[in-house]
């Protein structure tokens, strides 16, 4: 056997082109093929494509933030500023209900999108009873006063939006694709999704719920295993270290604890980096639903909460309890829940005088009747009409809320 | 048989066509009819010194065809079919065979040894030919022996080494064999044709004696015959003895020490002194040495660790000037001359393998030497000095380099003026060196500054235009420049400016017509595809749309070039290349529209170069082909009608095994792209795939790409894949089996197995997922088969990183497609809480969420 022939690189660079473009094929076909399965997996089943700001495109290394911060009270009264068209809200109301898949809805643009992606969050209802079981099937945590938002990284920027889909803040962050940096890049399937609340004081993102993680959806996964996950993960991935150049916000995952005194104690007294506004309970076996549900119940009292009961825009507490539904075509106004909770009917004459149309937010304050009930079903609610509230509220309240007033 | 087997084997070589045509038919008819009679015919006449050496040569040479074959599946009948022949016919045939050995015809008994070799390849495994050694042995002890009997046993028993694995012949069988060996090799009294043939057997037997290599006694002896038939009178016996050390050097590097210093005087000797076929063997030596050093310090095993002798480092300063007195004996035409290897050439290879054995040591021992010559009126000297200094540029740190370099780079770049031909193509791959190896930004060194950049281009742009085995290097250099400039996905590219000038230079040398051979074209495409691949996407968008058109009108240009056939083939392949290379660098969300508008146009070319083709497709063609369905998705399925007939055309290449894989992979991009519009071509599709499966002549190396086509396919379309679930589950479950009895101590066989192991969870995993909405039931009576093939593949602690990744995904897919249907099937098995334990450990992100989420599907049947 001549032995110099495999010493033939001599001189000659060892560039094997087709043998490089055929590897390179066979790389991509294997990563398209793993795609495509992950997304059959439902792994990747939200694959968003994101509106990104005007900067984003341009070439400057600088990571960009843009804050559109703004005052607001309690979750659901955000003061944001939104156009809508109130007959189109409608209208299109029914088409974006039948958008199930993100990417579909990252097709959407502007408003569209702020109100799709208003309905994504999970939304507790007010603890009206306590559940059975609630010692071994559930998780209770403080939960920290801010705002709550729909976190996103992907493709090397990190979106926040508040709970009616508008933006709270674009900003580069140390989550899977949350900047445009060397190690951070990553394909556009790593993308995450996070349930958080920002919490303005310490301009911390506190993680109360996790969605996706590098492109894994976790949507049909418990609470258990969701919650196991945020915890391994968040720390690993660096989003828990002090704000820098390339991590705009500081995350931190909250205490979670088992709903068994202990538990329930340490949540309820026990000294936290943030300022609580009551506590969260989550049901263990419960998947990850948008809406309102009652397998997530909110308790709220003076302990564990400065925000008991609402507040004005002004921060007064109003002579009356306030209830925010929504007016449907046939006069009757609703709650925000599926299937809806009627509270009571407008009559027509006041529906011209008024130039309210279906879809409209109203508020009322819930005068000396209060609202009565039979068998444990609301019967009767004494509503006087207030005003429309802010224009950027996204739903009504939930029967949970209103009645727990 | 009455039949005159002499008469048709000589008519088989007659000058004239239809006697020879019909001598073969008859000889062929003889071998249908009775093939164990026409083996014995054929050995019987290689044996009988009476008849013509023309006949009885055909009839060795037939005698060997019909016992091995270079294709598998041919060699396997052949092997089948000489194990059927009857006992006394065999025996009667290894008759002859030995009576061959003993003819006074050289011819003759060199054939008979290396047929008995065959027989002794399908014997020796099954036991069948227990006392082959003991006759080849005896021939060498009788004392009656003629001379040329021992020679041609000698050979015999290396061609029978050499054919067979060392595992199967018994210990006592070893040592007879090399005591014979080395005997023959030894004794005073051999004639030099024995000597010979002794020293080349010891070659092949070689592998066979790890035993004897342990025992410092049998070691010392084999070593100081082999060192004392390296300086004999012969020069013939004294390459053979050096080749010897030569695989002594890599196969028993752990026991060299005692004969180190020996050796090194034997090789230094040789280098300078002895004939150049003896002293390139002794380089070799050296290389082989290097060799063995690199690979134990690149091995980072915590397994006990090879002991390392640093042979290297402590002949260091001896060897580094005999090294480099060797490069100044260069050769007027090497570098244009591809079969050319001589001693310069040796030298400066082991220099560079030296380099990266010893690191910085070998710059103090070079530099003064380059220094000294670079600058010599004699262009050997200036040469020398040149590869010298590029040799040592892998293997020393950057610290130590960088200055040299710095300091050097202005040199190199004017002596690509240089009046000699040699000095220029050498000073042409020393920049080519540094680019690929100091030139990496990424890592934050690099000898190309903002500042230098641009003489240097100057200076390759230019020199693209010297001879072409120059241009040929500047390529390569170009090829290394840009690739320092990856894109990385946020800086701005120093090169971008500086590209379209780059790219027609390249274009430039590629249309050159001056090239003896097309090897400066095809470095001008590939450095383009380099170029391309490099660069900065944001900023070089409408260069890279510019090159796109320049390059479809060179395709369609191509097809009526006044040049033959194949060199239109060879031209096209390059063109697709670059079609391939850049469609793929668009197909991002900004610039996917390029691809879209002149996607037409594209397939019009690429169909229309399929259409020149008689029977075999284009294999880059249909690379790029893959390309541009992913990027287009849905919008391919317009060209499928016109397209498929050559997709079939492909399944079917099985000669061109490359070319089938290949359009296997494409029908998987297409599966991706048109999603269920690729139903209607699946009945032809799967209809191919498994005549492929199930055909013995396809390369195995084609069947994993098929079986992850299945899973493509099923992903596809969905619950429309039931039909063809009776055909392919089957398949995968027999594939499944012929894991299971692979042979998992040999590393080639294990490599194809865990592409195998890897493609049938892709296949499970794209047809429960393509189910799983629609018809899971289908598959649970597969499930229990699924889950005891992925518990057997689990066992396997060896299994590669890729299988693993496979396996823990096809069992989430298994719990989640079956659900409830899974439940007992789950409850009845553990191995996978252990498994998916072991992947949640993993370094490995994607592994790690794969894992959890399978550990989710399952807990989810379990619990609920």
């Amino acid at each position: 056997m001549p032995t110099h022939e495999i010493r033939r690189a001599y001189k000659r660079p060892a560039i094997s082109d087709q043998q490089k473009r055929r590897e390179l094929s066979l790389l991509r076909q294997q990563q398209n093929r793993f795609d495509a399965q992950s997304h059959a997996r439902r792994l990747a089943s939200t694959l968003l494509s994101f509106n990104q700001p005007p900067s984003s495109s341009s070439s400057s290394s600088e990571p960009h933030c843009i804050s559109e911060e703004h005052d607001e009270g309690d979750e659901g009264d955000e003061d944001v500023y939104e156009e809508d068209n109130d007959d189109d809200q409608l209208q299109n109301g029914t088409q974006l209900n039948q958008i199930k898949d993100v990417r579909q809805a990252s097709k959407l643009r502007g408003q569209e999108s702020r109100r799709w992606f208003a309905r994504q969050l999970m939304l507790p209802e007010w603890m009206i009873d306590v559940p059975d079981c609630l010692t071994l099937d559930w998780f209770v945590l403080a939960r920290p006063a801010g705002k709550r938002c729909f976190v996103v990284s992907i493709n090397g920027t990190t979106v926040s939006r508040q709970r009616n889909g508008s933006v709270l803040h674009y900003f580069p962050s140390a989550l899977p694709s949350g900047a445009r940096t060397r190690e951070n890049s990553g394909s556009a399937q790593s993308y995450c999704i996070l349930d958080c609340i920002f919490h303005e004081m310490d301009q911390t993102y506190y993680v109360i719920d996790i969605l996706c993680w590098r492109g894994y959806s976790l949507y049909d996964c418990n609470a258990d295993f969701r919650f196991f996950w945020l915890n391994s993960k968040l720390s690993e991935s660096g989003a828990c270290k002090p704000p820098s150049h390339y991590h705009k916000y500081r995350f931190s995952p909250v205490p979670v604890y088992n709903c068994d005194q202990s538990g329930l104690l340490s949540a309820y007294t026990e000294k936290v980096p943030y300022v609580k506004d009551g506590l969260l309970f989550y049901n263990k076996h419960a998947h990850y639903q948008s809406g309102n549900t009652p397998l997530t119940l909110v308790w709220k009292d003076e302990k564990c909460s400065q925000y008991v009961i609402d507040t004005d825009s002004a921060g007064k507490v109003p002579s009356k309890q306030q209830v925010v539904l929504e007016l449907q075509s046939d006069g009757k106004v609703t709650t925000s829940d599926d299937p809806p909770v009627v509270f009571g009917c407008l009559d027509q004459e006041f529906l011209l005088k008024s130039g309210l149309s279906p879809g409209n937010l109203l508020r009322f304050s819930i005068s000396d009747g209060g609202l009565t009930f039979v068998d444990g079903k609301l019967e009767k609610a004494d509503l006087q009409y207030q005003d429309k509230p802010n224009r950027a509220r996204a739903f009504a309240d939930s029967y949970s809320k209103a009645i727990s007033i | 048989m009455s039949m005159d087997i002499t008469s048709f084997l000589l008519a088989a070589q007659s000058p004239d066509s239809k006697i020879r045509t019909e001598a073969e038919a008859s000889l062929k008819q003889f071998q249908e009819q009775n093939p164990s009679a026409f083996l014995l015919a054929l050995s019987v006449e290689l044996s009988n010194d009476g008849k013509p050496m023309e006949s009885r040569r055909l009839a060795g040479i037939v005698l060997k065809n019909s016992l091995d074959a270079k294709d598998a599946s041919r060699k396997e009948h052949l092997v089948q079919q000489w194990v059927a022949i009857d006992a006394s016919v065999k025996s009667q045939i290894k008759e002859s065979l030995f009576r061959t050995l003993r003819s006074s015809t050289q011819e003759a008994w060199h054939t008979s040894a290396q047929v008995i070799a065959k027989i002794a390849s399908i014997e020796i495994p099954r036991k069948e030919w227990p006392d082959l050694i003991g006759s080849l042995l005896s021939n060498m002890t009788l004392p009656e022996s003629p001379a040329s009997l021992k020679q041609s046993t000698l050979e015999t028993l290396g061609y029978v080494c050499e054919e067979t694995s060392h595992e199967e012949l018994e210990q006592n069988e070893v040592n007879a064999i090399l005591t014979a060996v080395v005997q023959g090799m030894n004794l005073a009294q051999h004639s030099a044709e024995i000597r010979l043939a002794a020293t080349k057997a010891l070659y092949n037997a070689l592998a066979f004696a790890q035993t004897n290599f342990e025992n410092e006694m049998e070691r010392s002896y084999i070593m100081k015959v082999t060192c004392e038939t390296a300086t004999s009178q012969e020069v013939e016996i004294r390459q053979a003895a050096y080749e010897c050390l030569v695989a002594i050097a890599s196969m028993y590097y752990e026991v060299l020490e005692p004969y180190m210093q020996t050796l090194f005087e034997l090789t230094s000797k040789a280098v300078k002194e002895d004939e150049e076929v003896v002293a390139l063997q002794a380089i070799e030596f050296w290389s082989s040495i290097c060799d063995e050093e690199i690979e134990i310090q690149e091995s980072f095993s915590d397994q006990s660790e090879p002991p390392h002798s640093r042979f290297i480092e402590k002949a260091l300063q001896f060897l580094v000037p005999m090294l480099l007195e060797t490069l100044l004996k260069q050769e007027e035409d090497q570098d244009q001359d591809d079969s050319i290897w001589n001693l310069s050439m040796a030298g400066g290879t082991c220099l560079g393998l030296v380099a990266r054995t010893v690191g910085d040591d070998i710059v103090p021992l070079v530099m003064p030497f380059v220094e000294a010559n670079i600058s010599s009126p004699e262009w050997r000297r200036r040469e020398a000095a040149t590869y010298a200094f590029g040799s040592i540029l892998e293997g020393p740190s950057v610290e130590k380099l960088s200055p040299l370099v710095h300091a050097g780079l202005d040199f190199l770049l004017k002596a690509m003026n240089d009046q000699n031909n040699h000095v220029k193509d050498t000073t042409a791959w020393a920049l080519s060196r540094i680019f690929e190896l100091l030139h990496c930004p990424a890592s934050g060194f690099s000898v190309i500054t903002a500042t230098n950049l641009q003489p240097i281009l100057g200076v390759l742009l230019e020199s693209i235009k010297d001879t072409p085995h120059v241009a040929e290097k500047i390529c390569g250099a170009i090829y290394y420049l840009a690739q320092g400039f990856e894109d990385d996905g946020t800086n701005s590219s120093n090169l971008t400016p500086y590209l379209p000038q780059i790219i027609s230079s390249l274009i430039g040398a590629a249309d050159r017509t001056d090239g003896a051979d097309s090897k400066l074209r095809s470095a001008a495409y590939e450095t383009l595809n380099e170029v391309v691949r490099c660069a900065n996407a944001v900023e070089t968008v409408q260069i890279i749309e510019h090159l796109l058109h320049a390059i479809m009108n060179k395709l369609s240009q191509s097809f009526d070039l006044p040049i033959d056939k194949e060199k239109q083939g060879d031209l096209q392949a390059l063109l697709c290349g670059v079609l391939q290379v850049i469609i793929q660098k668009l197909n991002v969300d900004k610039t996917k529209h390029i691809i879209l508008q002149i996607a037409d146009q594209v397939m019009i070319l690429f169909l229309k170069i399929f259409a020149c083709r008689s029977s075999t497709v284009h294999e880059e063609a249909m690379l790029a082909i893959g390309a541009l369905a992913y990027a287009t998705g849905p919008e391919f399925g317009k060209y499928m009608p016109e397209f498929y007939k050559y997709l079939e055309m492909g399944l079917q290449n099985f000669e061109e095994y490359q070319v089938c894989s290949i359009t296997v992979g494409v029908v998987g991009d297409i599966c991706r792209a048109l999603d269920d519009k690729i139903l209607p071509y699946c009945d032809g599709i799967m209809s191919l795939l498994l005549k492929d499966l199930s055909s013995g002549d396809l390369h195995r190396s084609v069947k994993p790409p098929i079986f992850s086509c299945f899973g493509d396919i099923a992903l596809a379309i969905g619950a429309q894949f039931e039909k063809y679930l009776s055909y392919a589950i089957p398949m995968l479950q027999s594939a499944s089996q012929v894991c299971a009895q692979m042979d998992t101590n040999d590393d080639e066989i294990m490599e194809y197995g865990n592409l195998l192991r890897r493609s049938i969870f892709e296949a499970y995993s794209g047809i429960l997922q393509g189910l799983k909405d629609a018809k899971p039931e289908l598959l649970v009576p597969h499930a229990k088969h699924l889950l005891q093939f992925l518990e057997f593949v689990v066992r396997d602690k060896q299994r590669d990183e890729s299988v693993t990744k496979a396996a823990i995904a096809v069992l989430g897919d298994l719990a989640d497609a079956l659900g409830q249907n899974a439940k007992i099937l789950f409850k009845d098995c553990s191995f996978y809480v252990e498994f998916i334990h072991e992947c949640l450990e993993s370094g490995d992100e994607q592994l790690k969420d794969t894992a959890l989420w399978t550990q989710g599907m399952i807990g989810h049947v379990i619990v609920s």
